[in-house]
């Protein structure tokens, strides 16, 4: 049953808090083995779709399936093929970071786990840390052995809930070494993360969810090709100015420079043909293709 | 047992036991001063059974008074420490079933409070010499009452949003209904109104029937104690073991 199921297959799910519809009909799938991202802004719905996901919170309506099993159903099976690193940076203040791993694994079923722990350990640059209290980490270090503890069950599917809000730069790239590895190594990755250049390089495919509701769902490259345009940025020489046509259709960058917006190859072609004509000198040029942040900026606009 | 329940069980038990000094040591000693205060004022004056000196009377009032306290405790802090620090998402999002989280925090609690308790009985032993004339039935009422605190431990915890209304809980219910149950006194000592006031506490029947186990003497048949405390613990079991399959304040 579970070979030939989607890892996940979320269908009319609902959630609702008092006044607040938190899910409003989400419906989406997501297949073994890919890298997905869940994005939107602040109170859009990632982190309560990722709650129903876990058991942590109840759906009004519809269903989660994980790896072919239900959530509520058939819960243990579906909790033993998920891990989740949880947004909040929480931890259990009466234990080492050793013993955490070692009943993390026992609420598994899991006895005799310590290579995997050690293998995770080391992967995740805690070795030195494991007979450390958990009082005793920074941040950075209580934000891996999250990551540790979703993985101890060795789930193949893993949800990332922001892990890298507040992270160092070193360690996000370990981090994202490290969750690429997994996912090579088969494991189905959702990730949820307002850094939307890490999704944008990460993510096969792509949901944004705003106010509860799935406002896109497609493959990352089809969502940035569906914003074409792309933006010239010139840095104009001493005295120089645009031609009044071009002037009324530019903006000014906050490192000084000029950004048009432009369609086509062509109508960049005509740009320059037309700067050229002018005798419009400048000192530097480049031409932006659209990021994941303009198309996610643009989507929000106009599911407004 | 499930792999899980262990776990849970040995997490429980390993997280009061790396306190203990705040844990066990301190409500042992609590109960040694209540032991050396009351017996110096009372024990020549008081007889509460015939042949049974005050202090002798008070230490197993006083064992299953701790044992009861501590039991509470456990489940009760531990629940609430968890849902404040966030940290109780470990123990919900694995495949633990309501039945084995029940079952793990009343165990731990009863474990913490026959800890407890032994630890008083082996101090009070300097100060008296105790008979033992049923133990089975010591056995029984203090697991029982173990049970039952820790039951409402679970209920107290997991209702509890903040530190401030559990500790009304432990104050305003759990204290009152220890104190006046029986521990410090026999209740035919009381008026009326409050003898019978005594017998709706169903604190009181566990510490005269631990202390029947005893000296094989008590206000009220230990049958009868023993079918309170069971309804009592069967009802609060309920109570909490459908809290626990709703996921009441735990999963939203």
């Amino acid at each position: 049953m579970a070979d030939s199921s989607p890892a996940l297959l979320i269908e009319g799910v609902c959630k609702r808090f008092g006044s607040l519809q938190a899910l409003d009909h989400v419906s989406l799938q997501v297949a073994p083995g890919e890298f997905f991202g869940l994005l939107g802004p602040n109170g859009a719905g990632k982190t309560t779709l990722i709650s129903a996901m876990a058991g942590l919170s109840r759906p009004d309506a519809g269903s989660i399936r994980v790896m072919g099993h239900d959530t509520v159903a058939d819960y243990r099976a579906a909790r033993r093929n998920l891990g989740v690193v949880p947004q909040e940076l929480v931890f259990d203040p009466f234990f080492t970071v050793r013993e955490t791993l070692r009943i993390q694994s026992g609420y598994y079923g899991l006895r005799g786990n310590d290579d995997w722990i050690d293998e995770i350990l080391a992967r995740l640059d805690l070795t030195a840390k494991a007979d450390s209290n958990m009082r005793a980490l920074s941040g950075g270090m209580k934000r891996r052995v999250l990551v540790a503890q979703a993985l101890v069950h060795r789930p193949p599917v893993i949800v990332l809930d922001e892990p890298t809000a507040g992270v160092d730069v070193e360690l996000r790239q370990g981090l994202w070494a490290f969750v690429r590895d997994l996912n090579r190594q088969g494991h189905t990755i959702v990730l949820t993360t307002h850094y939307l250049e890490e999704a944008e390089s990460l993510c096969g495919r792509i949901a944004m969810l705003k106010q509860g509701r799935v406002i896109a769902l497609e493959r990352t490259a089809d969502l940035l090709a569906r914003r074409m345009q792309q933006t010239l940025r010139l840095r104009l020489g001493q005295g120089a100015a645009l031609p009044p046509e071009l002037r009324a259709r530019a903006r000014a960058t906050p490192d000084g420079r000029i950004a048009l917006t432009v369609d086509s190859a062509d109508e960049v072609a005509a740009c320059l043909a037309r700067l050229h004509a002018e005798g419009v000198l400048f000192d530097d040029i480049e031409l932006a293709k659209p990021a994941l942040e303009d198309v996610f900026i643009a989507m929000m606009q106009e599911a407004a | 047992m499930s792999p899980a329940l262990r776990t849970l069980l040995y997490k429980e038990l390993l997280r009061f036991w790396k306190v203990g000094f705040q844990t066990v040591g301190a409500p042992v000693l609590t109960a040694l001063l209540y032991l050396l205060v009351f017996s110096h004022v009372l024990d020549r004056t008081v007889e509460v059974y015939g042949g049974v000196s005050y202090t002798a009377f008070l230490v197993p009032g006083l064992v299953m008074m701790s044992l009861l306290q501590n039991a509470f405790a456990n489940s009760s802090s531990s629940l609430i420490q968890s849902k404040v620090t966030g940290n109780i998402v470990f123990v919900l999002l694995p495949p633990i079933s309501y039945r084995e989280f029940f079952a793990a925090y009343v165990l731990a609690a009863v474990i913490r409070g026959l800890v407890v308790g032994a630890g008083v009985w082996a101090v009070t032993l300097f100060f008296v010499d105790l008979p033992y004339a049923h133990p089975g039935w010591i056995l029984l009422f203090a697991v029982l009452g173990g049970a039952l605190l820790a039951s409402l431990g679970i209920i107290a915890g997991i209702w509890a949003d903040k530190f401030d209304q559990l500790a009304a809980f432990q104050n305003f219910i759990v204290m009152p209904l220890t104190f006046l149950s029986g521990v410090f006194y026999s209740i035919h000592t009381l008026p009326d109104f409050w003898l019978a006031v005594s017998h709706l506490n169903p604190f009181f029947y566990m510490i005269d029937g631990f202390r029947y186990g005893f000296f094989g003497q008590s206000d009220v048949s230990p049958w009868v104690s023993a079918l309170v405390a069971g309804g009592s613990f069967a009802v609060l079991a309920g109570i909490t073991l459908n809290m626990l399959a709703r996921g009441y304040k735990l999963r939203s």
